[in-house]
């Protein structure tokens, strides 16, 4: 039973990282109408940017911060140099430059830091916090869950309030009546590759320490999962990606904790599989949207 | 008069055909010349091309990719290797019987997946398939009594049978029986292009509401689509482990997936001739990168080694893609169409002016 619980608490922090990475998703999608392929190897980068930058200067945050806004950074340079090139006839070409660009990416990577996996620290405890004799979660789960919690709860304003964020979802929507109606689409687009490329690269920041370590192929399986997510939640549907990312993250930490970790990719097959022939739809999307 | 109409891109059956026999006797006749290296290349570009093959179909026909072609290989080697060892008997029986069974065993899997995905458009294909990839040596040490797990499965050395064994080495022979199962796949995927599926392909590709109104099954034909694709894959992962001797999931990796996608987008997407080119350079250039990479010190060269190759093909995707969507075939085509216009032919004079570049990325019929 205390196994249990804890295999929940932890579950929930892994599903909040995996709802993020699918919330980065679920935003470029909406925004421009690409599953992302390269949000992995872009946020993968900016891990790296904050591994440099914490080991120069020793602190944990200083290298977040730089995270986030070589990540940002990133976003634009590939919205304005490489996704521009996409056209907008096939929903193809956007896949294929991703795979390009992944390949650079990850390669690049490989040549400056070599294939060695880099243990990433973090300033917090990792024994878990005991409530009531029952092992619950560690304080860096409880961190990460925080986090994740505070930046959709941000996204959640920015889109629901905000004259940015209006114009962001018309835009989405409906291109060419809000050019007509003065939204400067193109500027919105490239904030939501930004605003996305933000978030994905937090989403791995804040996975790799629980993970074997950082290496340019680190986040492979956290796209992976990010995509299952997005497709249990529903690609259109940010209320899907919270509900899916939690829904996978228990399932991937039980399968963890009964069946062993070796399991978890054929796990995440099965799971994509029988939702997409049971729920073609998804499990929250509306229903017509993946067949259109 | 002859009795069907044909579009203006489709070639009759027999002289689809012609060409392919053709085309096997000269690559057939091309192995005397090289040596057992340029053998061993040579069918390592077969077995490449039947998978190549198959996604471009898959992608010019159906508009949809599969980032898991690598996986779907491994099926077929899989599926090849396991009855091979299996058998009671060797020689050309069992390499026949061996080669149907990852036919299979690849067609089931590819039905399985392209019910789930194929019918959906959009990206779901793809996502699925590289998740195929990512679960694959999971799958491989999880049922490792049957797979092996990494070590993967080793297949008996299948030698030159004895009567040519004075005139043909044991590479050549390799690469001459790559070739022809190669020929026959290629053929079958371009026959099955050309004929009635090929139509009722294009159609749903193009406008799949329309499709359906004149009464095709939309969603059987692209799942039809991609288990034709992942059986001319799974036998090119059966000519591989013939070739290699062994399959395992350390050659089929999601790094290979994505080599497929780059070889048929550089040659140029939907073209065969381009999928054949592509797999050349698939196979050459990373072995030019690697005999320029070895003179440097060891660090360096370890650090390069594989990185620096997958550097440049990723390189030229994005400026394949951005440049020149219809890749090197597209090339070939408006350069041929440029010169004809210069030259003016028999039948009268050529085109007077260039077409203006369609903006889809599917090749338009003349350039098959």
């Amino acid at each position: 039973m205390d196994r249990l619980v804890f295999l929940l608490g932890t579950g929930l922090a892994r599903g909040a990282v995996l709802a993020l990475f699918a919330l980065a998703l679920v935003l470029i999608w909406r925004g421009a109408r690409v599953v992302n392929f390269a949000q992995g190897a872009m946020a993968v980068v900016s891990t790296y940017v904050a591994f440099e930058v914490t080991s120069l200067t020793g602190s944990y945050w200083l290298g977040l911060l730089a995270a986030l806004l070589a990540g940002g950074l990133l976003g634009f340079a590939v919205e304005r140099g490489v996704m521009r090139f996409a056209s907008p006839a096939s929903p193809l070409s956007g896949v294929i430059l991703a795979i390009g660009l992944v390949m650079v990416l990850q390669s690049a990577l490989g040549i400056v830091f070599g294939p060695d996996y880099r243990p990433m620290r973090v300033p917090f405890d990792d024994s878990a916090i005991v409530v009531g004799g029952v092992p619950l979660l560690s304080p860096y789960d409880l961190f990460v869950l925080v986090v994740a919690v505070a930046v959709m709860g941000a996204l959640a304003v920015l889109f629901r309030w905000t004259s940015l964020g209006l114009q962001m979802r018309a835009a989405a929507f409906a291109p060419e009546v809000s050019r007509l109606l003065g939204v400067r689409v193109s500027r919105t687009v490239t904030v939501g590759w930004v605003l996305s490329s933000v978030v994905g690269s937090l989403a791995a920041l804040l996975l790799v320490p629980t993970s074997l370590g950082l290496n340019p192929h680190a986040t492979d399986s956290l796209f992976v999962l990010g995509f299952t997510v997005a497709v249990v939640g529903g690609l259109d549907s940010p209320v899907g990606a919270l509900v899916g990312g939690v829904t996978v993250g228990v399932a991937m930490s039980l399968v963890t904790g009964y069946l062993g970790a070796g399991l978890v990719p054929i796990a995440v097959l099965v799971l994509l599989v029988l939702v997409l022939l049971l729920r073609p739809a998804g499990l929250f999307a509306a229903a017509e949207a993946r067949r259109a | 008069m002859t009795g069907r109409q044909r579009l203006p891109g489709q070639r009759s059956l027999a002289r689809t055909l012609v060409l392919a026999a053709g085309w096997t006797v000269v690559a057939l006749g091309g192995t005397f010349a090289l040596d057992p290296f340029r053998n061993y290349q040579l069918a390592l570009v077969a077995a490449y091309l039947c998978a190549t093959a198959g996604l471009t179909v898959l992608v010019g026909a159906t508009g949809q990719l599969s980032l898991g072609h690598a996986a779907l290989m491994a099926v077929g080697g899989y599926g090849y290797a396991l009855t091979v060892n299996a058998l009671p008997f060797e020689g050309l029986p069992a390499f026949v019987l061996a080669l149907l069974a990852g036919a299979l065993a690849s067609a089931v899997v590819g039905l399985l997946l392209g019910l789930a995905a194929a019918r959906l458009s959009g990206p779901y294909l793809a996502g699925l398939t590289l998740a195929v990839v990512v679960a694959l040596p999971a799958v491989a040490s999880t049922w490792s009594t049957v797979l092996h797990g990494d070590q993967g499965v080793h297949v008996a050395f299948q030698g030159v049978p004895d009567g040519l064994r004075r005139v043909v080495a044991l590479e050549q022979w390799q690469a001459m029986v790559a070739v022809v199962v190669t020929a026959a796949v290629v053929t079958g995927l371009t026959v099955l292009r050309g004929g009635r599926f090929g139509l009722r392909m294009l159609a749903v590709r193009d406008d799949e509401v329309a499709a359906r109104l004149s009464g095709i099954p939309a969603g059987r034909v692209k799942v039809l689509a991609f288990t034709a694709s992942s059986v001319a894959a799974g036998v090119g992962g059966a000519v591989l482990c013939f070739v290699a001797q062994t399959v395992s999931p350390g050659a089929y990796t999601v790094g290979f997936s994505l080599l497929l996608v780059v070889a048929v987008v550089i040659g140029g997407l939907g073209s065969i001739l381009g999928a054949a080119l592509g797999s050349v350079v698939i196979v050459l250039l990373p072995w030019l990168i690697g005999r320029l990479t070895a003179n440097l010190p060891a660090d360096a060269a370890q650090r390069l080694d594989g990185n620096l190759a997958v550097l440049v093909f990723g390189l030229l995707l994005i400026t394949v893609m951005a440049v020149a969507p219809h890749g090197l075939h597209g090339a070939l085509v408006a350069r041929r169409r440029r010169r004809s216009s210069r030259r003016p032919t028999r039948d009268g004079p050529g085109p007077t002016e260039e077409p203006a570049p369609r903006k889809v990325l599917v090749p338009t019929e003349e350039q098959r």
